[in-house]
């Protein structure tokens, strides 16, 4: 919980003081402006203050929402956020869920069929999809299916296909909770209560769900921080391949036009999302394995 | 008294003084039953062998062979450069732009009936008549060696922090792992993303020596590699050492006066090397990953240096004519990193004893 804090808080200050290191302030681009200008922007954007207090000033407003007004189109960066975040948390919770469902399935058949040809096939594919970066997968789907092949259409405002993006977005994860499923089935199934159970002559099925499931899903929990990281920094890119208008195009956006206050206000509300993620996988796991404490 | 074959003295069959015949000096039968039957194996012939046994990392290695092999030798067979505008006796050559595979230019085709002889484009060309197969090639190569020279960087600063930590103990431990648990924490992606940027606008402000040659982006790329990756290593490192440390040997080592730096280098790494090749092999394929992102975004090395993930963005725009430029670079970072990390699981089955079944 501490360390949560601890990590936003460090992460503010990188973003901060990392972006006020690059030479050259934002109001001396290519028309030179004249000093009462400058100076009056300056006094507006509080850049003539000594920089730690610009950095608590900075931290105050964030805490109140209020991210400043980004450089290229001077909007609120605020709103530019929220609009775009619902699209971006759209597209993320189908992909994690879809990677979650799909995993612990493909995971629960390899685990049942172990060395048979479905345990082999499922092993196979999810060694090889770790090895596609995604925005590898994204540009070949949208080259195979929405180009060549024409099945699904391009992604437009009025017509939101998700298909492609999840499946580019889930791969990665899947594969990862499929083999996290696997090996912990397989623990489990070599359990004595799973042979006590099955020696009362409990039902083979029954025991799969009620006995070994349960006690095998413990570290697929434990994946659902870093998965939530892994698909917010994969919708990045996925995003953009697809030109989907979400946080993450948004942000590469920002990247290509140096719009350092839009930068700055998206890496810290992505890596605050990832540290809450994370903080909340650690507290769901602690709360339903009682084995673990955390010291 | 009767003597048997050997000149011992035989025993009464009632007597109870000892047997002389048992203390007869052996047989040459006998004594070849004591040869040691199979060659005396180190720990890393052991290794070796169980590793050949293994058919997927006997074909990642023969794989990473052929990749290795093609980048090295490929530049000097075929004679064009990755920046070089493909021209026809001297003059450029204004229709090779985007041309197939093994498709030759007007121009090109000229020359050729004319008698001469040129090299086939075997990718084709890209958008700015350059031979893509080059550039395919030398992306890999910077691919590759980013991923190596990065895994360096995280292997040096991991070990010296874990081994620190774990050796010194204490309060210095509990400070030193703080700041692990710290840097672990923060979404590394992110932050990497976030400092090159910055990293890139700072560097290429001062143009000179190493900067220029290699260009801001890709030292960016290894900085930010030392300031957020190595953490995973310090972890991995600390562990072993606080294994290794309880034991007989390094307590013997210390009473004999040796210093805790003999100690680290001589006692304890050697018996944690296996860990840290694995450690070491399996991060290459990620830093790979990392890289093509980065060029990916728009962030990776310097134009015209071509890098895997960098031809893979720029094959973007010409998706719907010329797939096969996005399909090469796509299929070699596939086929790199999933050899790398095939490897990396062999490596770890056959090095790692607690695996050992």
């Amino acid at each position: 919980m501490l360390l949560a804090l601890a990590t936003v808080f460090i992460i503010c200050a990188i973003t901060f003081f990392a972006m006020h290191a690059i030479p050259g302030g934002p109001f001396n681009k290519e028309k030179a402006l004249d000093p009462a200008t400058i100076a009056a922007l300056n006094e507006r954007f509080h850049l003539d203050k000594p920089l730690l207090t610009q950095f608590f000033l900075y931290l105050k407003n964030i805490a109140a929402g209020d991210f400043g007004v980004s450089l290229k189109t001077g909007r609120d960066i605020g709103a530019i956020i929220k609009e775009s975040f619902a699209i971006s948390a759209k597209l993320g919770g189908i992909a994690a869920a879809a990677a979650i469902v799909a995993g612990i399935i493909l995971g629960c058949i390899a685990a049942l069929t172990r060395n048979r040809l479905p345990d082999r096939l499922i092993v196979f594919i999810s060694t090889l999809f770790t090895a596609v970066p995604s925005f590898v997968l994204a540009t070949l789907l949208l080259l195979v299916f929405s180009i060549t092949l024409a099945w699904v259409p391009v992604w437009s405002a009025a017509e939101r296909h998700y298909l492609l993006p999840v499946i580019a977005l889930a791969m990665y994860p899947m594969a990862y909770i499929t083999r996290l499923t696997k090996t912990s089935m397989l623990d489990a199934l070599g359990q004595d209560y799973v042979r006590t159970a099955r020696a009362k002559g409990v039902r083979r099925l029954l025991v799969i769900f009620k006995h070994t499931l349960r006690n095998a899903l413990i570290p697929v929990i434990t994946y659902v921080g870093p998965m939530v990281a892994y698909i917010l920094t994969g919708s990045l890119v996925v995003e953009n391949v697809f030109t989907i208008g979400g946080l993450g195009s948004k942000f590469i956006t920002s990247i290509s036009n140096r719009d350092y206050p839009m930068i700055m206000a998206t890496t810290i509300f992505l890596a605050v999302l990832m540290v809450l993620a994370n903080l909340i996988s650690d507290l769901i796991y602690k709360a339903v394995d009682p084995r673990i404490t955390f010291d | 008294m009767k003597n048997n074959e050997n000149g011992m003295p035989m025993k009464n069959p009632l007597s109870l003084q000892i047997d002389l015949a048992k203390f007869a000096p052996a047989t040459e039968e006998e004594k070849r039953q004591q040869d040691v039957m199979s060659e005396s194996s180190s720990f890393f012939r052991d290794g070796m062998k169980k590793l050949v046994k293994n058919p997927l990392a006997v074909a990642s290695m023969i794989m990473l062979a052929i990749v290795l092999l093609v980048i090295i030798f490929a530049p000097m067979i075929v004679p064009y450069g990755y920046d070089q505008i493909i021209s026809v006796e001297g003059k450029r050559d204004k229709g090779a732009k985007n041309l197939e595979p093994f498709a030759w230019s007007e121009m090109e085709q000229a020359y050729i009936d004319k008698g001469g002889k040129l090299f086939p484009h075997i990718f084709g060309t890209d958008a700015m008549s350059r031979d893509y197969f080059i550039r395919c090639v030398y992306g890999a190569r910077v691919s590759l060696f980013i991923g190596l020279f990065a895994s360096l960087i995280v292997l040096v600063i991991g070990v010296i922090w874990g081994s620190i930590s774990g050796y010194v103990g204490g309060k210095t431990d509990l400070i030193m792992m703080r700041i692990v648990d710290i840097i672990y924490a923060l979404p590394d992606m992110l932050i990497i993303i976030l400092l090159s940027v910055v990293l890139d606008s700072i560097l290429s402000s001062n143009n000179t020596g190493i900067v220029a040659r290699l260009g801001s982006n890709m030292i960016s790329i290894f900085i930010v590699f030392g300031l957020l990756y190595w953490v995973g290593m310090a972890r991995l490192i600390r562990g072993q050492i606080l294994a290794i440390k309880s034991n007989d040997y390094i307590l013997a080592a210390r009473s004999i006066g040796a210093r805790p730096g003999r100690i680290i280098r001589k006692h304890i790494l050697p018996n944690c090397i296996s860990v840290i090749i694995i450690a070491t092999a399996l991060q290459v394929p990620s830093a790979i990953f990392t890289e093509s992102f980065l060029s990916f975004v728009g962030l990776g090395v310097q134009a015209p240096m071509p890098s895997l993930g960098s031809l893979a963005n720029a094959a973007r725009e010409g998706l719907q004519s010329y797939p096969y430029k996005l399909v090469f670079p796509a299929v070699i970072i596939c086929l790199i990193v999933l050899s790398l990390n095939l490897l990396g699981d062999g490596l770890r089955d056959a090095f790692d004893p607690k695996l050992r079944k």
